[in-house]
């Protein structure tokens, strides 16, 4: 048996572990289950030695050391501004010694604040900014159209856009009271979150089915290989 | 105990067996469905075509084997749909679970498919940095700081960047004429926007499972040039593709295939929630005699 | 030290990019190239973290005999193998016991081999199983109870149906100028890029605005929660 059939038999039979959960949860999902967070957690840490630790940080401090293994070190300066990132990483790992664990904070203080900065700036610009943009920017009447419907189409479609946002806006402001236009501006707005839901639903079905086709095709493959 | 009562309470492993069922036997079919593509699929393959030979797309691979069966059709056709317009394909990945992907890609797709492409001069393997929004980020200020080396294939073992040929115009991302990512979630395709396409103005586009499509529609057209959602949203672009290029054959027409079993499992699904309905109306009606 | 140091990093991380996002100045240029590569440096290190906790806790269960602890054996057995299989690189047994290739996806690993047969199908499984549940609570759960729900369950039958060749059949019979809207397929593109729009917009930005105010507290030292006690 070569090693290609080994590994595609324990991925088949790992595979029925798993979907023996369906008929009620039973000691082999829960030996796959355990089995893949440890590999997994291992995996993870595994990729962000050989990946980045190695050649984004080991490399650049003592290029010298490390040539051998990454062809980019050789005939490197070491940069030596990269104490800043070890000295961090190695002070996030004090969290595994329950008596010095406060120190991790200064390391999580400065994701903390990479994130926020970055974010800020990002969601402002994407998310914000140009989505106002975007709203106020649509002309409410078309301007042109190869026909009568498509232009009383192109009309309504921008005005869904438009209304749509404006009332799903007043739906998520509660400072004032939700009555008279401004509760039916928000109640057209619940509306429009719906019809968003529901296509958000539509399309999680479909991601889920397709999961499960990709799974039953490893498993028919499996079969094949033996009748 | 009436009909509409049984059936609202059936057990739920009929409804799993069901379902399995009905994925199962159009499956055995192996037969492509016909699929007519969208104007948002349609957008991300005209903008593609539209890039001159030579032109350079990175393609991000930011997903896992969880939501292969919906990313790798939509990674596979954009890869096929580059080398087949002689760009040049940039592979890489912001998750950890990427770089067996992209090796997958490359022994499925570009090496049978394109024998007559280089690595190294016309598709590259820059795999798996960590940082996610930080790694994009710093690709956009210096890309090579990140990407020291490239990966290697095959017996070509790992380079430095400045000796290989497709990276001697590469600095920064903007360097690049398209940036396609392939996303299932955080980091993905809404972070390729946010901190690559927005603040650089290099044209992103890609695809996305199912799940996440319906979020990224307000980032379209401006922000997001097109978006490939789910299987469907793979198979529109294999559509396309095959439309174009009969010579893929039936090895670029994965999703087309995945998405008859895919059309009668959502039939069954719709029919269940008919069915749930109707029982919940007739018993509700019950009571209120 | 616990909690003034932490708040004067986070201050001045947060504020230099975005400084450097508003202010072309060359100081800030290379504050803006080097946070970001710092980040992606400790985030490595989280992996190693992630890593250590897991182990820590599932060795806490073991040596306690805690309630189903054999289980936390696989667990540390399956950390242990693939940890040692990736950072020696050790190989399959094809050619050699070890294969120093920058490649982690190279097939003579054994840590490319066991992602291959416990990593991607475990994961794919789990995934996948949400299939059978999703059918299931929609049977279940999914009513027409008031006209919202109505709104929501019709705007999810158009894209289930829509996404697929066979709405294409269904409505096959409408005519021209109306098909353009009126097709099943074409009607569930119509609301994907329009109504669906709206609703995420509208989402996307209040989460915007919950993220930019959230990301001031922090970076002004008002928000100081996940710092815990101590000063």
């Amino acid at each position: 048996m070569d090693w290609s059939t080994v590994q595609l038999w324990v991925g088949a039979l790992l595979t029925l572990m798993i979907f023996s959960f369906l008929y009620k949860d039973n000691p082999f999902y829960k030996f796959a289950e355990h089995l893949f967070v440890g590999v997994s957690a291992a995996y993870w840490m595994v990729q962000g030695f050989w990946q980045q630790i190695v050649p984004n940080l080991l490399a650049k401090l003592a290029p010298g050391s490390f040539e051998n293994i990454i062809e980019a070190a050789r005939g490197q300066q070491p940069e030596l501004v990269y104490i800043i990132p070890l000295i961090l990483g190695l002070i996030l790992l004090t969290r595994l010694i329950p008596s010095i664990a406060w120190f991790s904070r200064w390391s999580m203080a400065f994701i903390i604040g990479y994130t926020a900065g970055s974010n800020l700036t990002r969601y402002l610009v994407s998310d914000f900014i140009k989505q106002v943009e975007k709203t106020l920017a649509l002309p409410l009447v078309a301007t042109h159209a190869d026909n009568w419907l498509q232009w009383i189409m192109y009309s309504v479609s921008n005005l869904v856009v438009f209304g749509g946002v404006i009332c799903g806006l007043i739906y998520f402001y509660f400072s004032k009271e939700h009555t008279g236009a401004f509760g039916r501006a928000s109640r057209a707005g619940i509306w429009v979150l719906m019809v968003a839901f529901g296509a958000s639903f539509g399309y999680t079905v479909m991601a889920r089915i397709s999961l499960l086709i990709g799974r039953l095709e490893f498993l028919g493959s499996w079969i094949r290989s033996f009748i | 105990m009436g009909f509409l009562e049984a059936l609202g309470r059936l057990d739920r492993r009929w409804i799993f067996l069901l379902i399995a069922v009905s994925v199962t036997i159009p499956l055995l079919l192996q037969r492509p469905a016909p699929v007519k593509p969208s104007p948002i699929v349609r957008n991300l393959y005209t903008a593609i075509d539209a890039l001159p030979p030579g032109s350079k797309l990175l393609l991000s691979l930011d997903y896992g084997p969880s939501t292969v069966p919906e990313n790798d059709p939509m990674a596979h056709a954009i890869a096929r749909h580059a080398l087949s317009k002689d760009l040049k394909l940039y592979v890489m990945t912001i998750w950890a679970t990427g770089p067996p992907l992209i090796t997958n890609l490359f022994e499925t797709v570009i090496v049978p498919g394109f024998p007559g492409k280089t690595y190294g001069e016309d598709y590259l393997n820059l795999g798996y940095k960590v940082g996610n929004q930080g790694l994009i980020q710093s690709l956009t200020s210096d890309f090579r700081n990140q990407y020291t080396q490239d990966v290697g294939w095959g017996d070509i073992a790992a380079r430095p960047v400045g000796q290989i040929p497709m990276m001697s115009t590469i600095r920064t991302i903007k360097d690049f004429d398209f940036i396609a990512g392939i996303g299932s979630g955080q980091p993905g395709l809404k972070e390729w926007v946010q901190f690559a396409g927005d603040p650089t103005g290099t044209p992103v586009g890609g695809g996305v499972t199912a799940v996440e499509a319906p979020l990224l529609y307000p980032y379209y057209p401006t922000q997001l040039v097109g978006l490939l959602g789910g299987l469907a949203g793979a198979a529109e672009y294999e559509a396309l593709l095959v439309e174009n290029h009969p010579e893929f054959g039936e090895a670029a027409q994965v999703a087309l295939i995945r998405m008859f079993p895919q059309t009668v499992a959502h039939l069954v699904i719709v029919s269940f929630v008919l069915l749930g309905n109707i029982s919940y109306f007739a018993q509700r009606g019950r009571r209120r005699k | 030290m616990k909690r003034t140091i932490p708040i004067l990093i986070t201050a001045v991380v947060g504020g230099l990019l975005i400084a450097a996002y508003f202010v072309p100045a060359p100081f800030l240029a290379s504050a803006d190239r080097l946070i970001p590569d710092f980040f992606n440096i400790i985030a490595a290190f989280a992996f190693v973290l992630g890593g250590g906790n897991l182990l820590r806790v599932h060795l806490t269960k073991i040596s306690r005999r805690d309630h189903e602890w054999t289980y936390s054996v696989v667990t540390v057995v399956g950390f242990l193998v693939m940890l040692l299989a990736g950072l020696l690189k050790l190989g399959t047994g094809e050619g050699g016991a070890f294969h120093w290739t920058y490649d982690l996806a190279d097939g003579r690993l054994l840590y490319d081999a066991l992602y291959q047969s416990v990593f991607t199908p475990c994961q794919a499984t789990m995934f996948s199983l949400l299939a059978f549940f999703v059918a299931s609570a929609s049977y279940r759960a999914f009513r027409a109870k008031t006209p919202e729900a109505t709104v929501l369950l019709i705007a999810a039958f158009v894209i289930l149906i829509g996404r697929t060749f066979v709405g294409g059949y269904l409505t096959a019979w409408i005519p021209e100028p109306f098909s353009e809207y009126l097709h099943i397929p074409n009607l569930s593109a119509w609301i994907m890029s329009f109504p669906n729009l709206a609703g995420q917009r509208t989402i996307q930005m209040g989460i915007a605005l919950g993220i930019i105010s959230n990301s001031l507290r922090l970076i002004l030292g008002i928000e100081r929660s996940h710092l815990g006690g101590g000063d």
